[in-house]
């Protein structure tokens, strides 16, 4: 077992709420990340989600809650042999559902990020904007509880990100706890109402945001 | 940077739907196409085993049928006794036996011509105690007939042997029965070894999708879920392989049957014909090589998803 990348945190994100996890490169925001997606288990300490301890919860249960968040990679993870309508519709064809009772969802959601005219392209012929809109839309298409961003500004520029950022102000208004990790200050300081939670030396501080 | 206006009424509708011919483990790979040339080669074999011992069993029902249908009666001459009236007595006797369809003795002729490979041409038997036969047709092949039979050349003609080719029929049979079940050992041998390539190349087939297996975990998708695309994706292959090695085996059954058919006509195709039959498979032999593709593309299927889940469970 190597050196723990953080240790001794105690944090909740509530419903409906929206913050930015933040702190150096190296710091462990990927790591809080995952151990929120339920993709890593702690070495120790517990960690809920939606109420329910992920070192209890069996395979069909990870796979019922992680139906319930919505995660944006820094590095998109989009199927370059599928299609980006194909790419957005993933998570919903994941559940079992038919593709004719979503389409028009799925055609929607994607004219709102402004990819309508791209919905037959495959992700290796979209631009680093368009890709992460496409990862964008594919974290939303499930409606989810809680949506879990990490670095999503990484790879495309300030005016770009600032649009994309608004994009999950509104999913937050909509009723979706939002985290996003990132390193970009000036982004933060946009939007000031955010909570934020800073990562350091293996351990989280956390400052309350101005109300939205 | 200025992102592009998207005018709603000139956008494009998707041309694509996953529940037509989207698949999420991309079909053409290089591994993908290896495997199909392994089912192939594999499934070919294993119709060729398959429709061998066919062949085999039906030709050895065929021989026992032919061997058991006659019986021969063998009367030694003894010293100073007339050997034509023994045979003809016997002859008489074997006619009106229950179970008998017809017996007929061999002229000298005959037996000259029987007797001509082994000892030559102008050979005069007269000189020779050479037992006479006697072959007998059999309607059915009641055992108690034969006893009946046997028992009255015994009081009658007891220079008369009646031979009724059982110790030959059940050689026939052990051997015959011995390549059938050398066969069903190949092609388990061959099916075993078409799951290994099978499982190898499933096992490679995750390390090189490891990538699409875990966004779809993270994206919510259920092991179950993973494992049946696998399998969707392997059964396909499977299909592929095990109809090229399927047909590409009925073909080859085909030919031989008319190569065969040819031969019949050429010196040495008797004892050909006598070994495999006609070489003809017949309805029955190729829908069993179409069970052979089917049940390939079936375990094609199974075994990725068998080694999928097994590998997922592993998994957070």
């Amino acid at each position: 077992m190597g050196p723990e990348v953080v240790g001794d945190l105690n944090f909740s994100i509530a419903p409906q709420s929206f913050q930015f996890l933040t702190g150096p490169s190296g710091a462990g925001k990927t790591t809080l990340m995952r151990l929120m997606l339920l993709a890593l288990r702690p070495t120790r300490g517990t960690v809920h989600v939606f109420g329910r301890d992920s070192a209890s919860l069996s395979k069909d249960d990870l796979t019922a809650l992680r139906r319930r968040i919505g995660v944006v990679f820094q590095d998109f993870r989009l199927l370059d042999h599928l299609t980006t309508y194909e790419n957005v519709a993933l998570p919903l064809r994941a559940m079992g559902r038919e593709e004719t009772g979503y389409r028009a969802e799925v055609v929607e959601l994607l004219r709102w990020v402004g990819l309508g005219d791209r919905m037959n392209a495959p992700p290796p012929v979209l631009s680093g904007g368009e890709k992460q809109r496409a990862a964008i839309a594919r974290a939303l298409i499930v409606r989810p509880e809680l949506l879990l961003a990490d670095e999503p500004t990484g790879n495309v520029d300030p005016g770009l990100a600032r649009r994309l950022l608004r994009l999950f102000v509104e999913l937050h208004r909509l009723g979706t706890a939002v985290v996003i990790a990132t390193h970009d200050l000036q982004l933060m300081d946009q939007f000031g109402f955010a909570r934020r939670l800073v990562v350091g030396d293996g351990r989280l501080t956390i400052f309350d945001g101005s109300a939205l | 940077m200025n992102e592009p206006i998207v005018d709603p009424l000139l956008a494009a509708e998707p041309d694509s739907t996953f529940g037509n011919d989207s698949q999420l483990i991309p079909r053409d790979s290089v591994a993908g196409r290896a495997l199909v040339v392994v089912i192939a080669i594999m499934t070919f074999l294993a119709c060729l085993t398959a429709g061998a011992a066919l062949l085999v069993a039906d030709a050895s029902r065929v021989w026992r049928s032919d061997v058991l249908r006659d019986a021969t009666i063998q009367v030694k001459p003894g010293s100073g006794q007339d050997i034509d009236a023994l045979v003809a007595k016997a002859v008489s006797i074997a006619s009106k036996a229950k179970g008998v369809e017809s017996a007929h003795a061999y002229s000298k002729a005959e037996s000259e011509r029987l007797l001509e490979p082994w000892l030559g041409n102008g050979l005069d038997l007269s000189q020779l105690p050479i037992p006479q036969l006697i072959v007998v047709r059999l309607g059915g092949q009641r055992a108690e007939d034969l006893a009946a039979l046997r028992s009255a050349l015994a009081s009658a003609v007891p220079e008369a042997n009646l031979d009724d080719h059982r110790i030959w029929a059940e050689r026939i049979g052990t051997m015959a029965d011995a390549v059938v079940v050398v066969a069903a050992a190949l092609f388990a041998l061959m099916i075993l070894a078409m799951g290994t390539a099978i499982g190898f190349a499933t096992r490679g087939a995750m390390a090189g999708n490891r990538e699409i297996v875990e966004v779809l975990h993270l994206v919510g998708a259920s092991d179950k879920f993973i494992a049946g695309e696998f399998e969707t994706h392997f059964r396909r292959l499977g299909l592929r392989g095990s109809l090229i090695g399927g047909l590409a085996a009925m073909g080859f059954f085909a030919a031989a049957s008319l190569l065969s058919f040819w031969w019949a006509r050429s010196p040495g195709g008797d004892e050909i014909a006598a070994m495999f039959g006609s070489f003809a498979l017949g309805p029955y032999g190729y829908i069993a090589l179409t069970a052979v593709c089917a049940a390939v593309t079936l375990l094609t299927g199974l075994l990725s998803r068998e080694i999928v889940l097994r590998h997922l469970q592993t998994l957070l």
